[in-house]
C-alpha cells in the first residue's frame, strides 16, 4: 500500500448556470497574453455540443488517452516512444482553427473615424496576425445553441446511441440541455506526463497537481495531443505548452483556485482524497465495464485506522488526513456515490467529478406526439399540453422514461454503463422526494422513506447531502489543507518574479527565443 | 600560396566559431532554459509543414551524419569505396538525402514567407539561419555534381585539415589547394556553427533520446520530509529536488 493524496474536484453540474464566471476569472489571472489568447484552461461548453477544441472526444480524430494493449496493459494511443518518429510533424496535432483564431474588434476606429455617410464600424482583427478577419469560431459558440445542426448534432457522445434516439433528442419539445464546465483533471495516469518527451510535465507528489516545466518544455507538442481532454494547450508566440496549474500558488496558501472562488453557482467542491498508488496501473487497465467501480476503489477510506498508518508512514501531514477526513470531494464521489468521472474511458484516471445533471432528465414531457394544437388568439400562445411533468406521483418514474437518453450520459460520465448514471440520478431524485415531504409536505412519508431505501440512502445522509448541496458555506466547499512552508522552505527555487512572467520558479523573462 | 586571408578563414575562423559555440551554447542552456525551444509553428500551419519540416529534417541527419562519418573514420570510409559499386550507392544515397534537405529547406523557406500567420514567428535569426542553409546545401549539391565521389576526397583530403585543428596543429596544405567553391562550403559550415547557439537550431542540442529510456511517469517530491526533519542537518542542504 503507497498512499498518497491528492487535491480533488466535484463538479455539480444541476447547479451550474453556464455564466463562465470561471472561464474569466482564470483567463484574467492566467491567459491574458500574447500566444495564450486562444487558451482556456477553464471552459464551459454546452452539451450537447462539439465542444472546445471541437469533437475533443472524440479519439478516432486526436488519439488521445491510452488505449488497452495485449496482456492486460496499456498504451499511449497517439504518443508514446514510437512516436518519436513523428516529432517533426505531429500527426495528432490539433492546430489552431481546431480552437479558434483568437480575435478583437479594431475599437479605435469608432472613435478616430473621419466624419462620413455612414456609421464607423469596430471590424474584427485577428490577435496572431493583426490583420482583419471573418470570425468563425470561438471557443464558446456553441453556447446554448443545443439543437444546430452544426454542434449539437456533432457531438462525438451521440455516436453511443441510435439513430431515432438522437433525432429524438432534438426534436423541439424533448430539447434539453446542460452545461459542462472543464479544467485540467490532475490525472493519477496522466498521459500527457507520459507523452511528454523532454520530461518537463510531472505530477507533484505532494498534492497530485500536474504541471509543467516552463524552463523544459521545448514546445515537441506531444501533450497537446496526448491529453484527451485537450487540456494542455501550446503556447505559439514562447514556444512552450501550458496548462491549468490549478492555482496552485492559491491551494499552497490553502486559498480556492480563482475558478472555483469565482463560481457564482457554487457548483464547485475542492478536497483532498487518498488513494493508494500501488494500484494505478492497475486500475487503469481494468476492464472497459468495470472502470468506474475500480475508478472510485483506488481512493481510499481517510477514517480508516489503517490507511491513516500507511499514510503517515508516507509522510503525510496531519493537516492534509484532517482535511482528507472532512473532504467534500470524498463525501461526493466514495461516501454517497454521487460524482463520476468525465469519460473514464481514456484511463487518465481522472480526480475531477461530476455530479451527473439531473434537471434535463427530470421533466418528461407530458403530451403525446399526436396532440392537436391550437393557438390561443388572446394570449398568442399554442395551447397544448405539452407541460413538464415534474409530478412525484411515480417514484423515479421520469428517470426510467426520461427524455434525455442516459446512454448519453452513460457515454460521458461512465464508459456506457447506463446503471452507473441512473443510480446517481435515483439518489439525487430521492434526495429531492424526501426534501419535498419535509418542506412542502405533499408526499407522504412513506412515500419518501421508500424512495430513500431505494437507492440506499438514510435520513441522515439526505440531510448531508442537501446541506453540502444547498446550503454549504465556502468553508464546506473548499477544505484545503495549506503546503507545509514551514518544512518545505521553498516549494520552488526562485521565488522572484519579473513583469510579465507566466509562472514561477523562473527569473527569466519569459520572451520567444531565437 | 597560404594567404593572410586564408589563415584567417581556416585557422582563426574555426576557433572563434568553436569557442563562441561552446560559451554561447552554455549560456543558452543555462541562462536563457526558458528561450530554448523547437518553436514549432506546426500549431499555426500544419500541412506545408508535414512535407517541409520531415523532408528537412530526415535529409538533414542523413547528409549530417555522412558527413560526420567522413570526418571521424575516414579510413572506415575509403575502405568501404574501395569496391566501385559500393562508393556509387553511397553518392547517390548521399545525393538523394542532400535533394531532400533542399527540397524541404526551400518549402520552409517559402511557407515562412508566403503564411501570413508564420510571418508573424519570424524572427530574423531565423531568416539569417536559413539564408545561410540555403546556401550550403545549394554549394554542397553543386560540389556533388561537379567534383564527384566527395565523400572519398573528403576522407582523404578534407578529414585530415580538420583532425589537424582539433589537434591545435593546423595544417592548411590540403585545404588551400581545394578548389574553391570547396572552401566556400568549409566556411559556410563554420559560419553556421558560430551563430548556431543564437538560432532556432539549439533545440537539435536538446533532442529528447532520453525519453526512450524513462519511465513513462514522472512524479515529483518537492522536498524529502524525512531529510527535512533531521535537525542536525543545516537548512542549505534541503533543496527542492526539482531544480
Amino acid at each position: 500500500m503507497d498512499i498518497r493524496s491528492q487535491i480533488s474536484m466535484v463538479f455539480h453540474l444541476d447547479k451550474c448556470i453556464g455564466c463562465h464566471t470561471c472561464s474569466i476569472a482564470c483567463k484574467n489571472i492566467w491567459t491574458d497574453r500574447k500566444g495564450a489568447e486562444y487558451m482556456w484552461w477553464n471552459n464551459v461548453e454546452t452539451k450537447p455540443g462539439t465542444g472546445y477544441p471541437t469533437k475533443w472526444e472524440d479519439q478516432d480524430i486526436y488519439k488521445g488517452g491510452w488505449k488497452p494493449a495485449k496482456n492486460g496493459a496499456i498504451k499511449l494511443r497517439g504518443a508514446g516512444k514510437r512516436q518519436l518518429l513523428n516529432i517533426f510533424s505531429n500527426p495528432n496535432l490539433p492546430t489552431i482553427d481546431d480552437y479558434y483564431e483568437p480575435f478583437t474588434y479594431k475599437y479605435l476606429d469608432l472613435i478616430e473615424s473621419p466624419e462620413g455617410e455612414v456609421q464607423p464600424t469596430a471590424r474584427p482583427v485577428s490577435l496572431i496576425t493583426g490583420k482583419p478577419i471573418d470570425i468563425k469560431m470561438g471557443p464558446n459558440w456553441d453556447d446554448d445553441l443545443s439543437g444546430t445542426p452544426d454542434f449539437a448534432r456533432q457531438d462525438s457522445n451521440l455516436k453511443a446511441l441510435s439513430p431515432a434516439q438522437s433525432q429524438a433528442m432534438f426534436q423541439l419539445e424533448k430539447m434539453a440541455l446542460y452545461y459542462l464546465p472543464r479544467i485540467c483533471n490532475h490525472c493519477l495516469n496522466p498521459a500527457c506526463v507520459a507523452s511528454c518527451p523532454s520530461g518537463a510535465i510531472y505530477k507533484r507528489g505532494e498534492d497530485g497537481i500536474v504541471l509543467i516545466n516552463q524552463d523544459v518544455c521545448r514546445a515537441w507538442r506531444m501533450c497537446v495531443g496526448a491529453c484527451p481532454y485537450k487540456k494542455s494547450y501550446y503556447n505559439w508566440n514562447t514556444g512552450k505548452s501550458e496548462k491549468c496549474i490549478l492555482c496552485y500558488p492559491r491551494v499552497e496558501a490553502g486559498l480556492a483556485p480563482a475558478c472555483m472562488h469565482s463560481c457564482v453557482g457554487r457548483i464547485r467542491y475542492l478536497g483532498v482524497v487518498l488513494y493508494d498508488a500501488e494500484k494505478i496501473l492497475q486500475t487503469a487497465s481494468g476492464e472497459e465495464q468495470n472502470l468506474v467501480d475500480t475508478h472510485l476503489d483506488i481512493i481510499v477510506d481517510p477514517n480508516s485506522p489503517e490507511i491513516i498508518r500507511a499514510a503517515k508512514s508516507n509522510g503525510i501531514a496531519d493537516s492534509t488526513l484532517r482535511a482528507a477526513q472532512n473532504s467534500p470531494a470524498y463525501k461526493f464521489v466514495k461516501q454517497w456515490r454521487l460524482a463520476l468521472p468525465l469519460h473514464p474511458e481514456f484511463r487518465t484516471l481522472p480526480m475531477l467529478f461530476y455530479v451527473p445533471p439531473l434537471l434535463p432528465v427530470m421533466a418528461s414531457v407530458a403530451a403525446k406526439d399526436n396532440d392537436p394544437k391550437s393557438l390561443n388568439p388572446i394570449a398568442k400562445i399554442w395551447d397544448d399540453t405539452r407541460v413538464y411533468d415534474t409530478s412525484m406521483d411515480k417514484v423515479f418514474g421520469t428517470i426510467d422514461e426520461a427524455r434525455f437518453p442516459l446512454k448519453y450520459l452513460a457515454s460521458l460520465f461512465s464508459a456506457g454503463d447506463e446503471a452507473q448514471v441512473k443510480i446517481r440520478l435515483k439518489k439525487l431524485m430521492a434526495v429531492r422526494i424526501y426534501r419535498r415531504h419535509l418542506t412542502v409536505g405533499d408526499i407522504q412519508a412513506n412515500q419518501a422513506t421508500q424512495a430513500l431505501d431505494e437507492v440506499g440512502l438514510t435520513a441522515k445522509d439526505a440531510d448531508a447531502i442537501y446541506y453540502l448541496t444547498s446550503l454549504a458555506q465556502f468553508d464546506d466547499r473548499f477544505v484545503i489543507p495549506a503546503s507545509h512552508r514551514e518544512q518545505a522552505l521553498e516549494m520552488l527555487e526562485f521565488t522572484g518574479d519579473v513583469k510579465g512572467c507566466t509562472g514561477f520558479g523562473t527569473k527569466e523573462h519569459p520572451g520567444r527565443g531565437p | 600560396m597560404m594567404t593572410s586571408l586564408h589563415s584567417f578563414l581556416f585557422i582563426a575562423l574555426p576557433y572563434l566559431t568553436m569557442g563562441v559555440f561552446l560559451v554561447g551554447t552554455f549560456y543558452r542552456y543555462k541562462v536563457q532554459s526558458f528561450k530554448v525551444s523547437s518553436l514549432s509553428s506546426q500549431f499555426l500551419e500544419n500541412e506545408k509543414l508535414f512535407w517541409g519540416s520531415t523532408a528537412f529534417h530526415v535529409g538533414m541527419m542523413a547528409v549530417l551524419c555522412l558527413h560526420l562519418i567522413a570526418f571521424l573514420f575516414p579510413r572506415t570510409l575509403l575502405a568501404w569505396n574501395s569496391y566501385p559499386i559500393r562508393l556509387i550507392l553511397l553518392e547517390v544515397t548521399g545525393f538523394v538525402f542532400a535533394l531532400s534537405f533542399l527540397a524541404g529547406l526551400i518549402l520552409l523557406f517559402v511557407r515562412r514567407i508566403y503564411v501570413p500567420r508564420i510571418r508573424v514567428v519570424t524572427q530574423w535569426t531565423d531568416l539569417l539561419i536559413e539564408v545561410l542553409l540555403l546556401f550550403q546545401i545549394t554549394l554542397g549539391c553543386v560540389i556533388a555534381v561537379l567534383y564527384r565521389w566527395g565523400s572519398s576526397w573528403f576522407a582523404s583530403d578534407l578529414s585530415p585539415y580538420l583532425w589537424s585543428l582539433v589537434r591545435l596543429n593546423p595544417d592548411l596544405q590540403t585545404i588551400i589547394a581545394m578548389p574553391e567553391i570547396v572552401q566556400a562550403h568549409v566556411v559556410g559550415a563554420f559560419l553556421i556553427l558560430l551563430v548556431f547557439p543564437f538560432t532556432r537550431l539549439i533545440h537539435s542540442l536538446v533532442a529528447p533520446l532520453h525519453y526512450l529510456w524513462r519511465p513513462y511517469q514522472q512524479v515529483i517530491w518537492l522536498w524529502d520530509r524525512k531529510r527535512v526533519r533531521d535537525t542536525r542537518k543545516k537548512w542549505s542542504e534541503h533543496l527542492p529536488k526539482n531544480t
